[in-house]
């Protein structure tokens, strides 16, 4: 009987790792597949770098790389624009999560509920409705176009009041018994916010400062509206697209993938250092709702 | 309510009736009485607002206003060389809009003026001193930190959410199209117009398109969070089997995808599965198929792919939520269950799921709205194609509403229609939200499974 037990465990094992195995092939393949094919030349006389029926390229070359810092097109400007976005608006919508979370977890004043409920029902709109209004607020203070860049840091920050369920789930976890002991020796609101409540807070302030950063960097849809026909002013998701989108018969996708390749690996160091984080956050804001 | 009311209207009538001078002028001059009584800072506050509304209502706010009604009758024309403007509708609803809250924001300081006239007259009375200028600047970072922490983000969400929304609902009941784009053409109020067309089925009306898009909408919502949802549970299981080595290795692989933005993974994927994409090529190469599979092109296939698409970008998130929870599942229960004999499967169903449901309902919910208003997955893989000659207003087969608002906000600048669209989005997350929120285990009996 044990012995059979032990069989049927080892077995169910070896079909589990199998499983897995497979999993992580399908799951990995797109990113070998990027990376490798970042590496097939589009110059005609080496290989052709549109849609080819292969994977590995049969001469490996640096092409697409060398064309992307070329200063051919306005690469290393699309991302600095992203990384300008990303790092500002991570900056001040961590601040602005912060002191809404605080303000809604530790206060108790008139309208608190109602602010809580409106935002709720605000969050219910879709995003892209209010497009038109505020490319046209944005154009009124010169923020579109060349000024694209803080036009869109300005529209990542100003809204951000909203999204503060995860981190106020985690002040709230915080006993309130610390702040009234603080309180009692003579500390106003305001030092018991920067002196106790943040430096107790550094996981969730990770985790919103992460989830911010990375939103930038796949922001397409206002991006293009926003910048719309200035090339200068483009992120890195609206300039690369167009590589796909209409390029892609003049053999651009190779040079995509080589694009794909430099967004791609900064962001992912970035995040799977801070992945304990991250997973923290998540479980946390999932289970509260 | 009712008592709030009549406070409201008591203190006025109590200021009226026996105030004293200085409260009576500030009902004229806001911070009037303030600044009298030695309370520079708060005074001055209020006669700044003050003064700034009364600008606002003679630069703005009265010009605007008065148009309203039509939304501007002059157009914006060439007269030899010169352009001679007109009105611009657009500005005149977005003023208009502004004006409406100015004004309620007026009454409402101009109301806590006459309050805190009226508090600070009771306290002299009685003979206590009132509270110096430091201390009521102090206040903002103890009693009325609250204010101080909230003004600049509801300030924001103000002028960058509500008052774009608001502006966009009064858009729906507009011919504001392509026909009529201010500055140079004026937009005016059209009624229910827009809403009849959405709805009516006629060879006018664009309802049947309109059905066929929510249907595929929720359609597509269902299995984008349930597929995942039990598939990522299943992966979350499978990692965190006794005897299974490298757990670590494999989640962190899984992980990938959620690391990697989304543009550069869905764009690739898109191409992969191109007809002219390495799968076909693949395939073809080996014999297994003569042409190439649409998985783009043929609309039932494109919704189909999609879905699996989307699980390879959801199982990743699932099972990162699902891996914390089953760590929460006491091990004793599935022991106790095992020595009465019970499969796995059975264990699955009477312990792991009930939990899981229980624990997880409102991010069901949560996900399932953010599916609603998928727009990357969507917007990436597809562009919303194929598109169909059944369907009206350039709509595709893969579209959901918000791609398709999308679609008519940027290609055909037909945004009354959008913001009609982007009513029903809010109609129809609002009513499942609703609907779903009532019904969840974990809100009707918040106790259980603690």
């Amino acid at each position: 009987m044990n012995k059979s037990y032990k069989k049927k465990q080892a077995r169910s094992n070896v079909i589990a790792h199998i499983a897995l195995i497979i999993i992580s092939i399908i799951w990995l393949f797109p990113f070998v597949g990027l990376l490798l094919q970042s590496f097939r030349s589009y110059d005609p006389n080496v290989e052709y770098g549109g849609m080819v029926d292969y994977l590995i390229p049969k001469h490996f070359s640096l092409d697409n790389y060398k064309f992307l810092f070329s200063g051919q097109t306005n690469f290393i400007r699309w991302y600095c624009n992203t990384i300008i976005i990303a790092v500002f608006v991570a900056l001040f919508q961590t601040l602005i999560v912060l002191c809404v979370s605080y303000a809604l977890s530790r206060m108790r004043f008139t309208g608190r509920t109602f602010l809580m409920r409106f935002w709720l029902v605000l969050g219910m709109f879709p995003g892209f409705l209010t497009m038109i209004c505020l490319y046209f607020l944005l154009k009124q203070f010169g923020l579109t176009q060349a000024g694209a860049v803080p036009g869109l840091i300005l529209v990542g920050v100003a809204s951000s009041g909203m999204a503060y369920y995860v981190c106020k789930g985690y002040f709230d976890t915080i006993p309130k018994a610390l702040d009234e002991a603080a309180r009692i020796d003579g500390a106003t609101r305001a030092r018991v916010f920067v002196m106790m409540t943040l430096p107790m807070s550094k996981p969730i302030i990770i985790y919103t400062a992460l989830v911010a950063f990375m939103a930038p960097w796949c922001d397409y849809v206002f991006a293009s509206y926003v910048a719309f026909g200035h090339d200068e002013s483009y992120n890195v998701a609206v300039a690369m697209t167009r590589w796909v989108w209409t390029n892609d018969y003049q053999g651009y996708f190779t040079r995509f993938c080589a694009g794909g390749v430099l967004v791609a690996i900064p962001v992912t160091i970035l995040f799977m250092c801070l992945q304990k984080y991250y997973v923290e956050g998540v479980t946390g804001g999932a289970v509260k709702g | 309510m009712e008592v709030g009311i009549k406070n409201v209207f008591g203190s006025i009538g109590e200021a009226v009736t026996k105030g004293e001078g200085k409260t009576k002028v500030s009902m004229l001059i806001m911070g009037f009485g303030q600044m009298l009584r030695g309370q520079i800072l708060k005074g001055i506050a209020f006669l700044v607002s003050e003064v700034a509304f009364i600008l606002y209502m003679i630069l703005f706010g009265a010009k605007y206003c008065s148009k309203l009604g039509t939304l501007g009758d002059t157009v914006t024309q060439k007269v030899g060389r010169k352009t001679v403007y007109g009105d611009n509708s657009f500005l005149i609803l977005l003023f208009s809009i502004l004006t409406v809250f100015v004004i309620a924001a007026f009454i409402l300081l101009w109301y806590l003026n006459i309050r805190d006239n009226l508090n600070q007259e009771k306290l002299l009375a009685q003979g206590k001193s009132l509270p110096s200028n430091k201390t009521v600047f102090e206040s903002l970072f103890d009693k009325n930190f609250d204010k101080t922490l909230l003004a600049l983000p509801v300030t924001g969400i103000f002028v960058f959410t509500v008052l774009p929304i608001i502006f966009m609902i009064c858009v729906a009941f507009t011919n504001y199209d392509k026909n009529h784009q201010s500055p140079t053409n004026l937009f005016t109020w059209v009624g229910m117009a827009n809403f009849k067309r959405l709805l009516s089925f006629g060879s006018s009306g664009i309802g049947s398109t309109f059905v066929q898009v929510l249907a595929w909408t929720l359609v597509w919502a269902f299995f984008a969070t349930f597929i995942d949802y039990f598939l990522g549970l299943a992966v979350a299981m499978l990692i965190n089997k006794k005897g299974v080595n490298f757990k670590r290795l494999w989640r962190t692989i899984l992980v990938l995808t959620i690391a990697v933005p989304q543009f550069v993974s869905l764009l690739y994927i898109m191409k992969l599965f191109s007809n002219d994409g390495l799968l076909n090529g693949w395939m073809m190469k080996l014999g297994w198929i003569s042409s190439p599979i649409q998985f783009w092109v043929d609309p039932m296939l494109a919704r189909i792919t999609i879905i699996v698409v989307n699980i390879w970008i959801g199982i990743p998130y699932m099972m990162l939520i699902a891996t914390g929870l089953l760590m929460n599942i006491p091990e004793d229960l599935y022991e106790s269950a095992r020595i009465d004999g019970a499969t796995g499967w059975q264990m699955f169903r009477s312990i792991t799921l009930p939990y899981m449901l229980f624990v997880t309902g409102p991010f069901l919910l949560t996900q399932f709205t953010a599916n609603l208003n998928n727009f990357n997955v969507i917007y990436l893989l597809t562009q919303g194609k194929p598109q169909s000659i059944r369907l009206a207003e350039k709509a595709g087969s893969t579209d959901l509403l918000v791609t398709w608002l999308y679609k008519m906000t940027v290609n055909d600048t037909n945004y009354c229609m959008a913001a009609v669209l982007g009513i029903m989005v809010f109609i129809v997350t609002a009513v499942v939200s609703l609907v779903v929120y009532n019904a969840l285990p974990s809100v009707k009996d918040e106790e259980g499974f603690q």
